[in-house]
């Protein structure tokens, strides 16, 4: 017996399926995501508006608002977001025995975790674009092919941190662990990044943060997601987060095989 | 339908299963019995293919786990002893998600659903979603989701937690009943003496062994007990 293309493609489209389906009809969860980045970009941004002043930099060809520069920053917010929130429902699902139903299956582990992956990032992805058009009514517009070039940078970033969540979820055994993913993973990631203020501001206060931000992959996918909304590609960052991105999914899938992974090593049945 | 052999498994230095061989046969439900902590969850790991054991082998329907995964899962039906069903889909969501992890097209999925609800009783609460339905309710749901893709062999891992009696009742007869007509292997996980019938195939796993394997009678006739429950008291107590 071996496995046809169309059982694949009705696989991806039964996980694809259930996680939109899922995300649709959690208002909540569609809420509070939106509402992390807007009160950032209301608030904080706001706030800072008139202390940050930024340089012309790519891509950017003129001076811009600090609303402006923080948006892709935000995009990245969401998707680390959404990346860690799969993560915890994956470990939350492993606890309570459904995961279960998903490795059962009579397909290759790799491909349930890259579809698993892949309807987590098209759902941030679907945020995304939410707080894009919110940002648009508040005046943060990008050209409009900007919209559509962005759309392969926010598939890749998504992927990346995705990835980042399921190999969190295998290595991680309880959810209560999960308290020090947001001290250890997101925090750091997040402000030792480009999100909030550019390299070479960073690099006026300290060289150390400066070399942190520099080389951290969040980075990467964020200056990915700033210039492709101007139509731009940034080949360094492309290639840093496909290779990152790859990294972590291999971890992960190395993580979740039976007989070699991390999870044989937790002692327990029940997952 | 199902061939164990000679498998083995340990957690670090704890022996899980210590060299256990059996096989289950087709039309028949296979009782597997046994006192909290005696492997039984670890063999149902084993089988479903979340962990490979480095000892021993492991065949579904004459497919080998650890060389043929895929193969041997798709003749594999199970129903967990935790609740998997998701709670904010209705039934019929639930088992199309099912049916597409099998690869079955939606016509064909559906038109099984419709089959598989209403000899489970449970047709007329298709559009409802799971939340709304009783614990015996999702358990029917369960079992139908696990037979959907027709499997060669069912996996049920103490299936009857959390129901009451009358639902209890229900569900072994019927899954007895399934079994003889269906020509399906059941392997069944129970600590619940009174869910064993007389026809039915016995182990008794404890602290990782089989302390015993055959039918009721040769399982009584072995421990020179009157009853089952003297019978595995008698091999429980003494190892």
């Amino acid at each position: 017996m071996t496995l046809s293309v169309f059982h694949y493609l009705r696989a991806l489209n039964g996980i694809v399926g259930r996680e939109l389906f899922r995300f649709v009809h959690q208002r909540e969860r569609f809420i509070s995501a939106l509402v992390r980045p807007l009160l950032w970009l209301f608030v904080f941004a706001a706030g800072f508006r008139s202390t940050l002043g930024i340089a012309i930099i790519p891509p950017y060809e003129t001076y811009i608002l600090y609303e402006v520069y923080i948006t892709p920053g935000l995009l990245g917010m969401i998707q680390l977001f959404n990346g860690m929130q799969s993560s915890l429902s994956m470990v939350y699902d492993r606890e309570m025995g459904s995961m279960r139903t998903l490795l059962v299956s009579p397909l290759p582990r790799w491909f349930l975790l890259t579809a698993k992956l892949l309807a987590g990032t098209l759902v941030s992805i679907l945020q995304a674009y939410a707080f894009l058009a919110v940002a648009w009514g508040y005046g943060i517009q990008a050209e409009p092919a900007g919209y559509l070039s962005v759309f392969p940078a926010l598939l890749l970033s998504g992927l990346m941190l995705g990835a980042l969540g399921l190999l969190l979820s295998s290595v991680i055994k309880q959810l209560e662990n999960f308290a020090g993913v947001m001290n250890f993973v997101i925090f750091p990631l997040f402000f030792l990044s480009t999100a909030l203020y550019p390299l070479w501001k960073l690099q006026e206060s300290s060289e150390l943060l400066y070399l942190l931000a520099r080389y951290n992959p969040f980075s990467a996918a964020i200056e990915l997601i700033r210039f492709a909304l101007y139509g731009r590609l940034n080949v360094e960052a492309g290639a840093v987060v496909l290779a990152t991105l790859m990294m972590l999914m291999a971890s992960a899938i190395y993580g979740y095989n039976p007989s070699k992974g991390f999870m044989q090593r937790k002692g327990n049945a029940n997952i | 339908m199902l061939k164990v052999s000679s498998l083995s498994y340990s957690y670090g230095r704890k022996l899980a299963l210590d060299d256990i061989s059996f096989e289950v046969q087709p039309g028949r439900c296979t009782m597997l019995l046994g006192p909290n902590g005696a492997g039984k969850s670890t063999l149902f790991s084993l089988i479903t293919h979340l962990y490979d054991s480095p000892q021993g082998r492991i065949e579904i329907a004459g497919y080998n786990l650890l060389q043929q995964p895929c193969q041997a899962l798709a003749k594999l039906g199970v129903v967990f002893q935790q609740p998997t069903l998701d709670l904010d889909l209705s039934v019929l969501q639930n088992l199309r998600y099912h049916a597409a992890l099998h690869g079955l097209p939606r016509a064909e999925a559906d038109k099984r659903i419709q089959e598989m609800l209403e000899r489970l009783n449970v047709s007329d609460r298709r559009l409802d979603k799971v939340r709304t339905l009783n614990g015996g309710h999702r358990r029917r749901v369960e079992i139908a989701r696990a037979l959907l893709h027709r499997p060669a062999l069912l996996l049920l891992d103490e299936p009857s937690v959390g129901l009451d009696v009358p639902s209890r009742r229900a569900m072994v007869d019927h899954i007895h009943a399934l079994a003889g007509d269906s020509h399906m292997g059941v392997l069944w996980a129970t600590h619940l003496i009174d869910e064993v019938s007389d026809q039915d195939s016995l182990i008794v796993l404890h602290q990782g062994k089989i302390r015993a394997h055959g039918s009721v009678a040769d399982v009584l006739q072995a421990t020179g007990s009157a009853d089952l429950d003297a019978g595995f008291r008698a091999l429980t107590e003494a190892a």
